[in-house]
């Protein structure tokens, strides 16, 4: 135990004396790494904040009823059938007689005193719990079944669209993790792969007086995993600073629509992942790297 | 006839590829506590039959039992646990100089996990025993070629094997440290250390007398 526990101490002073060795080189690696890093969690933060903008919008999406010559108390008799659904936020029954007086209250007076009869039918707003088009678009087809329904309109276009655009984002900070993910286990793996090539007699000794393979891998394990998780905080760093830079004008912005935005870092947990993920990439890497060169000494 | 052999070399030969065959048909027993001498010309395959007995290579037929273990058909993982029963001596020496005279002999106790006071003491005692104990913190690069040929020596004992292999261990020295190794490997032999040594200087072994394996063209003349 004390000797395995030596060993890893070690195995960290090496990778540590690797990294003094060549501090410049290691400073660019840590750079193209945080930079790698940063995109994807940058864009990841920035889709976060959209969401979260566009969270204050949502609830306006409604389902819109019109009912045929029905009267009133069979109308609001579905209303209060409506509101008992779990799917169903709220309903606002709009009478024939109101209709007309919203839309006196509009400034449309004129009009409605032009009309000979009242043209407006009952109509039920409907406010769904869910705002994804596809409980829009069910609960609007449920409403439409009932015969005493004659027409529904469902403000659901902007919202798909949005949601496209989102996945879209989604997709796109996917793509970019498994690319940026494999550059990262790449840009290791080459530093790693120099490293081995700088050590090679040692290596070759190694393995000649008994040293497992295990034993020869530790310390460049040890080093691609700091690099990965030192490049993983200075990709984190880049996004910080990006969003304090962007702080300013994102106020502005919100301002201009009379509203208050702050933007919204990454959370511990994420922080977290991302940390965890850019250490895995680079141990990954290392793993590799090193694989390769003791199957080449066989 | 004793026990078994320590290392039973049985039908051995090595091919390598393009077909250059290093040995031919190569059968050899060596008893524990022996100091076995391999001779010949260079290119004759006394290099090969050495790193085939330390699994280096393989051999291309045959099978060499070493302590019990078929050595050809070693499995990956196992390797470094049968070399470390090995002291190897090579002729180029393989001291790594990017440290101390102290550290080079340390590497194979750290490798098996001893350290602290405990190694130390062994690598001392090692360097005692070839009389480096006054250069550890030198470095290998500042040694003569045959203080760098008794570190490496200090290096293959330290961790104690039964079984020590020595590639041409006098080749670039003078006749005076020459025969200090000579005298050294066979302290080590007195003390039950079986040795096999190649080398192509008869004077050599003709002084010390010990088995003699003459190899030519691959083949085993006696």
């Amino acid at each position: 135990m004390k000797a395995w526990l030596a060993h890893h101490l070690h195995s960290l002073k090496i990778a540590a004396e690797q990294f003094r060795g060549a501090p410049v080189a290691t400073l660019f690696t840590l750079l193209v790494i945080g930079v790698a890093v940063s995109l994807p969690a940058g864009l990841y933060a920035l889709l976060s904040n959209l969401e979260r903008a566009a969270g204050g919008v949502k609830p306006q999406a409604e389902v819109t009823a019109f009912f045929k010559e029905v009267d009133e108390a069979r109308a609001r008799a579905l209303a209060a059938s409506l509101k008992k659904r779990a799917d169903v936020a709220e309903v606002l029954f709009v009478s024939k007689a109101d209709g007309i007086k919203r839309l006196e209250a509009a400034g449309l007076a004129d009009v409605a005193v032009g009309l000979p009869e009242n043209p407006l039918p009952h109509t039920l707003v409907l406010t769904p719990r869910e705002t994804t088009p596809v409980a829009l678009e069910a609960l609007a087809a449920e409403v439409k079944a009932n015969p005493d329904i004659e027409r529904v309109l469902v403000d659901s276009d902007w919202i798909k669209r949005l949601a496209a655009l989102m996945q879209l984002g989604r997709d796109l900070v996917g793509m970019l993790i498994l690319v940026l993910g494999a550059a990262l286990a790449a840009i290791t793996a080459n530093t790693i792969r120099l490293q081995i090539y700088a050590r090679k007699d040692e290596i070759e000794v190694a393995r000649l007086i008994g040293a497992t393979d295990r034993f020869i891998r530790r310390p460049f394990l040890y080093f691609g995993g700091i690099q990965g998780l030192v490049g993983g905080l200075a990709g984190w760093l880049l996004v910080i600073v990006a969003g304090l830079l962007l702080e300013n004008s994102v106020a502005q912005v919100a301002a201009a629509y009379g509203s208050q935005f702050h933007l919204a870092g990454l959370s511990l947990q994420e922080t977290g992942l991302l940390l965890l993920f850019s250490t895995a990439l680079g141990w990954l890497g290392a793993y590799f790297a090193v694989g390769r060169a003791l199957r080449e000494h066989d | 006839m004793s026990a078994q052999p320590l290392i039973e070399i049985s039908e051995v030969t090595k091919r390598y590829p393009g077909g250059h065959e290093a040995l031919s048909n190569i059968s050899l027993g060596i008893e524990p506590g022996e100091m076995v001498f391999l001779t010949g010309h260079s290119g004759a395959g006394k290099s090969t039959l050495l790193k085939l007995i330390a699994a280096i290579e393989r051999p291309t037929s045959g099978h060499i039992i070493v302590n019990g273990q078929n050595v050809g058909r070693m499995k990956r993982p196992a390797l470094p646990f049968f070399r470390r029963n090995i002291g190897l001596i090579f002729q180029d020496h393989k001291l790594l100089y990017d440290r101390s005279v102290f550290d080079n002999v340390l590497m194979p106790l750290h490798i098996q996990g001893v350290i602290g006071n405990d190694a130390a003491k062994r690598v001392r005692a090692a360097l005692d025993k070839v009389g480096l104990l006054n250069k550890e913190r030198a470095r290998p690069i500042t040694l003569s070629g045959g203080e760098q040929q008794r570190l490496c020596i200090a290096r293959a004992i330290v961790s104690r094997p039964a079984l020590v292999l020595a590639d041409e261990p006098t080749a670039n020295l003078d006749d005076a440290y020459a025969r200090d190794i000579m005298d050294m490997f066979r302290a080590f032999n007195e003390v039950g250390v079986t040795l096999i040594i190649s080398t192509h200087d008869q004077d050599l072994i003709n002084r010390y007398g010990g088995r003699k394996v003459t190899l030519a063209y691959g083949k085993q003349v006696s």
